[in-house]
């Protein structure tokens, strides 16, 4: 008999007869928490979110690309990872380079180019596919075309977010979206930037993943 | 304390580290500040006490509703894990989860494995069995790297260097990392800790993960962390292993969102932790990072005792938050170390005696006050104080009165069973009960000096020389 069939065997001869009914979770929601508007969900979302340290502008679609120029400038960045298949980070390739910006794409699997991934690539931008407005947190789903180091290893994380795209809560998010049907490789809850209080309980901030974490909210034109 | 030897070491010596920890004034201050801070971070979480109880109610029921179906959900997450790509290992034993892991290691010829933090791989000690085979594994948690750069181990389940001051941190980092001077600016020393692991992240070979929580129904493991290790760990080198207790399985997608929230709520006191890291297989076709390999190792090591009995079943119910031990008295007077095993406090105190057996652990579950703080801040109800009496009893009564629990009897002395039947059949019948008092209290003067443990640190006990139906007689 292998580890597995020795294990299962001593559970199931003590499982007990009777299954406990399946919990209801939809209802503890529904009663405790409430549905809130979309203008109410972005302003929970940025008060959280902003409490865990992160940055956040409110933008539309005609003043992004100068709002992300300006915070590389504050941030005294002259480089930053964009993507090549995603419509946003074309905008970033056709805008950036001619102000005087340097784009790198993630073009080629990272054993190519993990060094310069880790110690010379200071920025990047991704989309987040959604977000929770519960606890300030970004939903990213990383793909071919946004993968996951992108998020994780450089210095600073720059987040484009469509305000519309922030539901009330995690358990919202998961059920309208159908998740307990497929999940990618990888999906990420993040709700800040990299922290940690392992020394004398003292919060700090860049343990391992970005010391930054910008997040540019797509509003409803603004103007 | 501070040398502290690895290798576990529950029974022996307990009472002495107990007591050098209680006699230390530094780490006394050091543990009861570090509990004060995280009992009022977690009390702020729940400002909402009818919240609170029903979302503990509903994380009780999802685990009990879990851990009922267990073996189906096992062979569940197993095939959807498979389905996805993902190897599964079963693993009875600490040393089978070790040949499992290290043969993963050494099929690629592994140098380096970076860890994220998780207690079941200090369950089986693998650092030691890795360094046997000549594999080098490193811890990436600031407070586990910091541990193991003490050759120490975690005085707490979440907050591993909770023991250690600043000072003690800088002088650690000053004299073992080379090129770095002595600061105590705790964000220096946090992006010490961050350049040194960055490298190591790009050169492992292998990353190891624990996991809060299995999804069965998905085939997804949850990591939660808010350092970006574990995400490091599971994402940069090419292969990924991970090691979790059966019993942290969960059917469906929808158990998640509770318990996460209980877990992060009543561990540190944060709303959310700063990253929740989902795994349902390895790099797909095309994708561009991502670990190749993606294992996943399944241990029982004595888990499946506490199943088998419908009381202590209810001790995997635990999401390992670490709240039992931040209320409880006793841990916050002898630290983390003093225990001698993996999981300290009050949850330690249930676990580790299926873990290591009763002989190993029977003062375990006498260290306690049974003041119940533990079993009233545990987010899914886990009955702590309960389940200690029940150890207690376990551990005294007469061998081979339950065989199906290890070490059992491991804790009795027939004579203070025969004086504990004796105290039973004098407060059990009046007349005796009379017959006794009135010579006690007459020959109260032969009471011993010297009481064995009693009197090490407490006046004689004696008994009155007249008892109260005495005195109310002569009042009357």
């Amino acid at each position: 008999m292998s580890a597995r069939d020795r294990i299962l065997a001593k559970l199931r001869a003590a499982a007990p007869s009777t299954v406990g009914a399946q919990p209801d979770v939809a209802s503890w929601y529904a009663t405790y928490r409430q549905a809130e508007s979309a203008s109410e969900k972005a302003k929970r979302f940025r008060h959280f979110i902003e409490l865990a340290h992160a940055e956040v502008h409110s933008v539309h679609a005609g003043n992004w690309l100068s709002t992300l120029t300006t915070v590389l400038r504050n941030k005294g960045l002259d480089q930053i990872l964009v993507s090549e298949d995603t419509t946003h980070g074309c905008a970033v390739l056709d805008e950036l380079p001619p102000q005087g910006f340097t784009c790198q794409t993630y073009d080629m699997g990272i054993e190519a180019w993990k060094s310069e991934m880790f110690n010379a690539t200071p920025a990047s931008l991704t989309a987040a596919r959604a977000a929770i407005a519960e606890t300030g947190t970004l939903i990213l789903w990383p793909d071919a075309a946004e993968p996951r180091l992108m998020s994780l290893v450089p210095p600073v994380h720059i987040v484009l977010l469509e305000a519309l795209r922030i539901y009330n809560t995690f358990h919202e998010a998961m059920t309208a979206e159908g998740w307990a049907n497929g999940l990618p490789t990888n999906a990420l809850l993040i709700s800040g930037p990299s922290k940690t209080a392992d020394i004398q309980q003292t919060l700090a901030y860049g343990a391992h993943g970005p010391k930054e974490l910008v997040v540019l909210m797509m509003e409803e034109d603004a103007a | 304390m501070s040398q502290q030897p690895l290798h576990f070491m529950p029974n022996d010596g307990f009472r002495d580290r107990a007591k050098s920890v209680v006699e230390n004034p530094f780490l006394r201050q050091s543990f009861r500040g570090a509990m004060d801070f995280l009992m009022s971070k977690r009390a702020a979480q729940f400002p909402d006490p009818v919240e609170l109880e029903s979302l503990r109610s509903l994380g009780e029921q999802i685990r009990q509703y879990n851990l009922s179906r267990l073996p189906e959900l096992l062979v569940q997450l197993e095939s959807n894990l498979t389905r996805n790509g993902v190897q599964v290992h079963w693993a009875e034993t600490p040393e089978e989860a070790n040949a499992i892991i290290l043969g993963i290691c050494q099929k690629v010829s592994a140098k380096l494995m970076v860890k994220g933090k998780s207690m079941v791989s200090e369950e089986i000690e693998l650092n030691h069995a890795a360094e046997a085979a000549g594999i080098g594994a490193l811890e990436s948690d600031m407070g586990e790297y910091i541990v193991q750069l003490a050759h120490e181990k975690p005085s707490h389940i979440i907050m591993p260097a909770i023991h250690k001051t600043k000072e003690e941190i800088a002088r650690l980092f000053a004299e073992n990392v080379p090129g770095v001077e002595y600061t105590d600016n705790v964000d220096a020393l946090i992006q010490i800790g961050r350049n040194v692991l960055r490298q190591k992240f790009l050169e492992a070979d292998v990353g190891l993960s624990g996991v809060n929580f299995a999804v069965a129904e998905t085939g997804t493991l949850c990591l939660v962390e808010n350092e970006g290790n574990g995400r490091m760990c599971t994402t940069a080198p090419p292969i990924h292993i991970a090691i979790t207790g059966i019993e942290k399985i969960v059917e469906k997608l929808e158990h998640v969102p509770p318990l996460y929230s209980l877990l992060t709520r009543s561990a540190t006191g944060q709303n959310i932790s700063t990253y929740f890291n989902m795994i349902s297989g390895p790099r797909k076709p095309g994708e561009k990072d991502g670990p190749g390999e993606v294992h996943l190792v399944l241990l029982d090591n004595g888990r499946s005792q506490a199943y088998a009995d419908e009381q202590l079943r209810k001790t995997l119910q635990c999401i390992r938050c670490g709240a039992c031990m931040n209320h409880c008295p006793v841990y916050t007077r002898i630290g983390g170390h003093a225990y001698g095993t993996t999981y300290p406090g009050p949850i330690g105190k249930i676990v580790s005696p299926h873990m290591l057996g009763l002989e190993a652990t029977a003062d375990m579950p006498t260290a306690s006050s049974l003041c119940g703080a533990c079993g009233e801040v545990c987010p899914v109800k886990i009955p702590i104080p309960e389940l200690l009496v029940r150890l207690r009893t376990e551990s005294f009564s007469a061998p081979k009165a339950n065989p199906a629990m290890r070490g059992q009897g491991a804790g009795h002395r027939p004579l203070i069973s025969a004086i504990w039947r004796a105290w039973a059949t004098v407060y059990g019948n009046p007349g005796v009960y009379r017959a006794v008092s009135w010579l006690t209290s007459r020959f109260h003067w032969l009471t011993p000096r010297r009481q064995g443990g009693w009197t090490r640190v407490r006046t004689p006990l004696q008994p009155a020389p007249k008892r109260l139906r005495d005195l109310i007689k002569e009042k009357h």
